[in-house]
């Protein structure tokens, strides 16, 4: 090895050093600060009115349902995106291929639009259009629809993270091998039969990656949902789609910026950055298991 | 076909929602605006639902303007305010058809901090305007004796307590570009807690670990401690009342909550949120208020 | 040769018409976002009335001599006596954070993908990269967090600051989250690279380290060049992080160690406020349109970029390299 190749190990190397300390610093020290404040109550409870106690439970619920909306109204399309893409679109005729490339370049650009810009577009499309537009139609007299809601927010979280869920899904697809789907249409299966029966059960490990990936992001992201549906402090769950939740994100961010008491609230901090960090550590692995088993039978 | 099965029960379980949905608006009561009072509002939703379990109260922060921009849209059924409400905003109100009623709720005092080791003895309100323009920008300047540069912290635009400082320190003339504007009253406090040259504003309440700095309303005045009889008796000059905001004549459990909140349970959580009750005679006025716009 | 085909049932052929139209979603969700951002902002443009108390719409990107004020200056205080709605400092603030995020995170991207492409051994390369994609799943709001609770006290110290909470922290904050997009996708690109070309040059006599600055890095530089312009497009849209570290003083001027107010943060912060249909409100959207085309912009520079070294390598028929081009891209297209 000579001098110069010792200099470019070093230096490559401390610029990762640094990366993976800056990492570790944050996970570290949330655990050392965060792990003392945990126990059951703390999962189990409401936060009290003054955020310094109690647990964070509107808040996980909070967060499990705008995901669960969030992947139920998102999943279907960008799933059926990722078929059309890999399946259909390079069969579909002339149009096909070039419709292909809009669609290409729209989740592309989808995926680059700031979060904040996401939180404008629920709020001008879902909030005021879709929510004010369904109040007139229905003649409610005051707002029903057309207010922040869980709702809306869900939305526009699966908006949001419909781009992660078609691409890996069209690359799930892509990597089926075609000898199975020319197997399955040589006996005599319809295209249909064949995605849904042979090619989607041996890209599912992929696909579920990109669900997995979209549930992570979804659970993350605060500014989308800033407008269209979170709320500082609700000590009940919501009960219907319309009504404000709490989001542990969003609730990271109220308690860092607005508890009353900085120094008492500090362990309930760290504490539920924990949690939140946990959660986002625990898809992640998710992810990377399913994204083994699925190189594993590609 | 798990796909298939999953859109499905998702569709499911939006109609089963919606359905459900039928009882909605007539046992919650929402509640926007001030972030100075998000915690005062969370203890009144908190203990207000003691005493009256079927009903619910949904609190949300983000300012005093967002508050009465939501009652305007009709939005929220109650807004939050650390400030008055100004002419515009009541016209538009009435716009929608109703009188809105204004009802003040608390006495706040808006007090001014520093890092606890900062020895600045007093500020008069024309100095601590001159910081927060811009024109004095040393400790030196204001009768401090630590030569550094002031570093000023203040609130978002969308927070009464901005606009409050804005009318009556800084005689409606703009911040320094320099102020940091930080996301609540909690972050100023942090801020200042760690920042030796630092200088804050926000709730009388919120201050920990923190030194409160007396207020002299002129030059040469003696200088006033914020605390409950100086806030109402209106010797210290940055005192304020904080206001609930109805767009129209309350009904139901928006009625009760505000009953509520001007009866002695109500007022008794005041001062765990760090502001002090309502004088007796203002409660009282406050209260024929409500009577008479039945 | 084909056999006669089964007759595909009517309700496939439905099924089939439902997924074409699913496919359209990505299309016609960014076109909503566009018109529907716009269409608040829009009023602005085509209204008289509009913005009459500070000058017209011009006065959105000029100086004036305000009341109280000794000079005409930017001012972005849009809720004053009158409001004074300048976009100018937050622009500034918005490249004064973002320049530096990149800073930083160039050397620490693209230094951390040479060390895993072309010094690591296997081994560490996974665990490595694992550990990169935790980092790039860590919600933003966690990391503007840790720099406002822990990060912003110890720069202020270490460098002894005026300002705790200043660009140059937001902008530490910031390559938290653009680093990982900057390395994952250098780090493909050097590998894309045609062994054959490392190959040759190292038997041409020329060392390790020649090797890959004089021709892997070379050679990776379209990929590296899309890697940087997608960080840029992240840390350019970055909202929780900005808010909660960079002070949002909106400060005209390029002292890193001032603090800046962002676009992103100044939405973030003042859109909740606001009268819908105010000017304040028509403007904020009018900064997220700005958003949305900028980012657009820069998404279809590196993905025209990526686009063009995928056809190059398909060209140069690199049969085993090519599926490494495909993921490339697709981790540029989810990376942002």
């Amino acid at each position: 090895m000579s001098r110069g190749d010792r200099w470019l190990a070093w230096g490559s190397g401390l610029a990762l050093a640094i990366v993976l300390f800056a990492t570790s610093a944050l996970f570290g020290v949330t655990l050392f600060e965060g792990v003392p404040r945990l126990d059951l109550a703390f999962f189990v409870e409401a936060p009290d009115a003054s955020m310094v106690g109690g647990g964070i439970a509107p808040a996980l619920v909070g967060t499990a349902l705008v995901t669960l909306l969030m992947t139920v109204a998102g999943v279907p399309v960008g799933v059926a995106t990722g078929i059309w893409l890999a399946e259909y679109a390079p069969r579909a005729g002339r149009f096909g291929p070039r419709l292909a490339v809009l669609v290409r370049a729209a989740v592309a650009n989808l995926a680059g639009v700031p979060s904040i810009v996401f939180g404008l577009f629920g709020l001008g499309f879902f909030v005021l259009f879709v929510g004010r537009g369904l109040d007139h139609a229905l003649a409610e007299g005051a707002p029903v629809w057309g207010r922040p809601g869980l709702l809306w927010a869900s939305l526009t979280l699966a908006v949001l993270t419909l781009p992660v869920v078609i691409v890996t899904t069209e690359e799930a697809i892509r990597a089926v091998p075609d000898s199975l789907r020319e197997a399955a249409l040589g006996v005599g299966a319809t295209r249909l039969d064949t995605v849904f029966r042979v090619v989607l059960p041996r890209a599912a490990p992929g696909i579920w990656t990109g669900v997995v990936l979209a549930i992570g992001r979804g659970a993350g992201e605060v500014a989308p949902i800033l407008f269209t549906g979170a709320a500082n402090y609700l000590p009940e769950l919501p009960n219907d789609p319309r009504d404000m939740f709490m989001h542990l994100g969003y609730h990271v961010y109220a308690l860092s910026t607005q508890s009353p008491d900085v120094d008492a609230s500090r362990p309930t901090l760290f504490a539920t950055v924990l949690v939140l960090l946990a959660l986002a550590f625990l898809l992640n692995l998710v992810a990377s298991v399913l994204r083994s088993r699925a190189r594993r039978m590609a | 076909m798990r796909v298939a099965i999953v859109c499905v029960v998702g569709l499911l379980a939006c109609a089963g929602a919606t359905r459900r949905a039928e009882r909605h608006a007539a046992d919650t009561v929402t509640l926007r605006g001030s972030d100075t009072m998000v915690v005062l509002s969370q203890k009144w939703a908190q203990a207000f639902r003691e005493t009256r379990p079927e009903l619910s109260v949904q609190v949300s922060g983000g300012g005093s303007g967002v508050g009465i921009a939501a009652l305007m849209n009709g939005t929220t059924d109650l807004a939050a305010a650390s400030r008055d409400v100004e002419p515009r905003e009541l016209d538009a109100l009435r716009a929608r058809g109703g009188e809105p009623i204004v009802l003040r709720v608390a006495v706040d005092a808006l007090a001014v901090y520093v890092h606890e080791d900062n020895p600045l003895p007093s500020l008069d309100v024309a100095s601590l305007r001159a910081l927060y323009r811009g024109h004095a920008t040393h400790w030196t300047d204001v009768g401090g004796s630590d030569a550094s540069r002031v570093v000023l912290y203040g609130r978002e635009n969308s927070s009464g307590t901005y606009v409050y400082f804005k009318e009556h320190v800084l005689d409606r003339f703009d911040f320094a570009a320099e102020t940091q504007s930080l996301p609540g009253t909690a972050a100023v406090i942090q801020a200042v807690r760690h920042d030796p040259k630092g200088i804050g504003y926000g709730g009388y309440g919120f201050a920990h670990g923190v030194r409160l700095v007396p207020i002299a309303p002129a030059r040469g005045e003696p200088a006033v401690v914020p605390d409950e009889r100086t806030a109402i008796d209106g010797s210290y000059p940055l005192a304020r009342f904080l206001y609930l905001v109805l767009a129209e004549v309350p009904t139901g459990a928006t009625r009760d909550l505000v009953t509520w909140v001007l009866s002695d349970e109500g007022q008794a959580e005041v001062e765990g949120a760090g502001f002090f009750p309502l004088p007796p005679e203002v409660r009282a006025a406050e209260r024929a208020k409500l009577e008479d716009a039945r | 040769m084909k056999l006669g085909r089964v007759r595909t049932p009517w309700w496939h052929r439905a099924i089939e018409r439902l997924i074409a139209l699913f496919a359209s979603s990505a299309i016609l969700a960014v076109i909503a976002i566009g018109v529907f951002v716009f269409r608040q902002a829009w009023p602005l443009l085509i209204d008289d009335d509009a913005l009459t108390d500070q000058g017209g719409l011009a006065s959105l990107f000029r100086p004036r001599l305000w009341p109280g004020y000794d000079e005409p200056l930017h001012v972005w205080q849009p809720v004053g006596f009158p409001g004074k709605l300048d976009v100018i400092p937050l622009v500034v603030g918005t490249l004064k954070i973002t320049g530096l995020t990149m800073a930083i995170a160039i050397p620490l991207g693209v230094g951390g993908a040479v060390f895993l492409s072309e010094v690591a051994p296997r081994r560490v390369r996974e665990w490595v990269k694992a550990a990169v994609e935790l980092l790039a799943a860590v919600p933003s709001v966690v990391v503007g967090f840790f720099v406002l609770a822990i990060l912003a006290g110890g720069v202020q110290r270490a460098f002894d600051l005026t300002y705790r909470l200043n660009a140059f922290v937001a902008a530490i904050g910031l390559a938290f989250a653009v680093v990982p997009v900057v390395l994952t996708i250098t780090e493909d690109a050097l590998r894309t690279v045609p062994r054959e070309l490392v190959e040759a040059s190292l038997a041409l006599g020329a060392r390790r380290w020649q090797t890959t600055l004089g021709v892997t890095l070379p050679a990776a530089m379209p990929g590296i060049a899309a890697a940087v312009v997608l960080g840029f497009g992240r840390a350019i849209g970055e909202t929780m992080i900005v808010l909660m570290a960079s002070g949002n003083a909106p400060v005209m001027g390029l002292d890193p160690t001032s603090s800046a107010r962002t676009l992103t943060a100044t939405i973030a912060a003042e859109l909740g406020e606001v009268t819908p249909g105010s000017d304040h409100w028509r403007v904020l959207f009018l900064l997220g349109a700005l958003l949305f085309v900028v980012t657009f912009a820069l998404n279809e520079l590196g993905r025209w970029v990526v686009l063009r070294l995928r056809r190059k390598l398909r060209a140069e028929e690199v049969a085993p390299v090519s599926g490494r081009a495909r993921r490339a891209t697709a981790t540029a297209e989810v990376a942002s």
